[in-house]
């Protein structure tokens, strides 16, 4: 079969067949897990990073910390799919809760990012300067309050490059969501592969939509990289 | 206004702090000299808490803020204190930088006062947040402009020099009202040639009656603005006298070295 049959059987099913339809969903489905994904990881993180910079000298800080460290322990090692799996076919069923794969999936990529995004955001709060706390605390504000407002945003600025790739790690591996019964871009077009035998043109495509979607968000992080650094600049 | 009673501090097994006890009336404008590694900074950190006392008490306005059981924020909004590198927040404009506390001070106070209102017959009259930040932006505007800064109210604190930098933190202490302000060598990260105008606007707060406590290098101001010099040696006060007879007959002899060395 010759290259131009194959992209005619290819378009054939992505239109005639409303393949795209599958396509679309998948597509949706990807960003779902990873925005949700990263949001919640993003939350996540930042409480973690915050309970591993407070001061050690007391109880509760250090009993916090030491779950910390297991949760990151756990979720940095053990494989994503391994942690879908158990998720969706063992923890869930066993606390007796069914939930959609697409929510579960969404769920475990916000509670895996999160063991990541603590790591980042720890060094991000680590290079923002002291004085800021102090700075804060002298006017009357409370570590909480100081660490939202002053220094977290710092420190998001400064990880920004590594939070985008971080965004760019959750785009790919969405496609082991399939392990669990999630539709993403992988079952689109393995649904078009099948139905066609014809594997070749719906994995390019998928291959360039993937490189296309990393490369949107690698810009994204750059204009916002620029946008927030306004206040370095001198003017 | 703040009573300090044998005051303690060691970090780990190093005694920094060894017992000391001064008083410091409202309007006073104490001066704290002293050799590197004295302790004078960490005698002022420990007068708004920033180092937790190991030992002693600060009455500050009647309330022992050494206790940790004591809500530290509250009071601290009450005691300004100025750092030797500034300590503006970087991802706040000048003005917010001095608006931020006044308002999220205000706001929380104003929570306070629309939850007692709910259960009290006689409701307090509570401002709108928009009114509080009016409020305070008109008061950061006034500072602002008593430095001579208003222009800068929109830049970020990057593209300030260091004395703009070090006027723009001495408002942002003010702007809560403190009833002291502790200034830690605000002059010593400076050029030269701005050292100056900082001082100016120390002077002319002391002039307008603010009670401060002021650890620093410059002599000069201590003499002209001084109320009370106070010399730290090795964690304790070793001296302390008006800055007429302090500078013009010293009694310790570690003292008397010590002004030998900085008034040459
Ligand atoms: N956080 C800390 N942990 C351990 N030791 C400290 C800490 N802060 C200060 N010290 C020690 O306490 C002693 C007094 O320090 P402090 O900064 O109060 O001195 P200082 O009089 O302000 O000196 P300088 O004129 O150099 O600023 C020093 O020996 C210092 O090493
Ligand atoms: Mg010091």
């Amino acid at each position: 079969m010759n290259f131009e049959a194959k992209i005619d059987k290819f378009i054939n099913i992505l239109i005639e067949q409303n393949g795209y339809v599958k396509v679309v969903e998948g597509l949706e489905n990807t960003l779902k897990i990873a925005i949700v994904g990263l949001v919640i990881g993003i939350v996540i993180g930042t409480l973690i990073a915050t309970v591993r910079v407070l001061p050690k000298y007391k109880v509760l800080p250090r009993i916090l910390n030491g779950i910390c460290s297991f949760y990151v322990a756990f979720f940095r090692g053990t494989p994503m799919v391994v942690q879908l799996l158990v998720f969706y076919y063992v923890a869930l069923p066993l606390m007796g809760i069914r939930l959609p794969s697409l929510t579960v999936a969404m769920a475990v990529f916000g509670l895996n990012s999160g063991a990541y995004i603590s790591e980042i955001m720890r060094s991000g709060i680590q290079s923002v300067d002291y004085g800021q706390m102090e700075g804060g605390r002298s006017v009357g504000l409370s570590f909480s309050t100081t660490m939202l407002k002053i220094v977290i945003p710092q420190a998001v600025k400064n990880i920004l490059p590594t939070l985008g790739n971080e965004f760019i790690v959750l785009i790919k591996e969405t496609s082991i969501v399939s392990f669990i019964g999630a539709a993403d871009l992988y079952v689109a077009f393995n649904y078009i592969g099948s139905n066609s035998y014809e594997f070749m043109v719906p994995y390019l495509t998928m291959a360039l939509i993937y490189i296309v979607l990393v490369c949107i968000i690698s810009l994204l992080v750059k204009i916002m990289e620029r946008s927030l650094h306004k206040s370095d600049r001198r003017n | 206004m703040i009573d300090v009673i044998n005051l303690r501090k060691s970090f780990g097994k190093v005694d920094v702090l060894k017992g000391i006890d001064i008083k410091i009336n409202k309007g006073d404008v104490v001066v704290v000299i002293g050799p590197s590694g004295s302790g004078k900074s960490t005698f002022l950190r420990c007068l708004n808490c920033m180092e937790d006392p190991t030992d002693g008490n600060i009455i500050f306005n009647g309330v022992d803020i050494a206790d940790p059981k004591v809500d530290i924020n509250i009071h601290r909004r009450r005691i300004g204190m100025v750092f030797q590198h500034f300590n503006l927040f970087n991802n706040k404009t000048v003005i917010e930088n001095i608006m931020l506390s006044p308002v999220l001070c205000a706001k929380s106070d104003r929570r306070k006062a629309v939850r007692k209102n709910l259960f009290s017959k006689e409701k307090q009259p509570v401002k709108s947040v928009k009114e509080i930040k009016a409020e305070a932006r008109e008061n950061a505007m006034a500072l602002l402009k008593r430095i001579g800064l208003e222009d800068k109210a929109d830049v970020y604190p990057s593209t300030l020099s260091g004395g703009q930098k070090q006027r723009v933190a001495i408002v942002r202490s003010l702007a809560m009202n403190p009833d002291v302000i502790l200034f830690d060598e605000p002059t010593s990260a400076l050029d030269p040639e701005m050292v100056g105008e900082v001082l100016e606007v120390m002077k002319e707060l002391a002039k307008s009656g603010m009670t401060m406590v002021v650890v620093t290098h410059e002599m000069g101001f201590a003499k002209e603005v001084g109320s009370r010099i106070v010399f730290m040696d090795e964690g304790v006060i070793t001296e302390e006298n008006n800055p007429a007879d302090f500078f013009g007959n010293p009694q310790n002899a570690r003292l008397k070295e010590f002004l030998s060395k900085v008034l040459m």
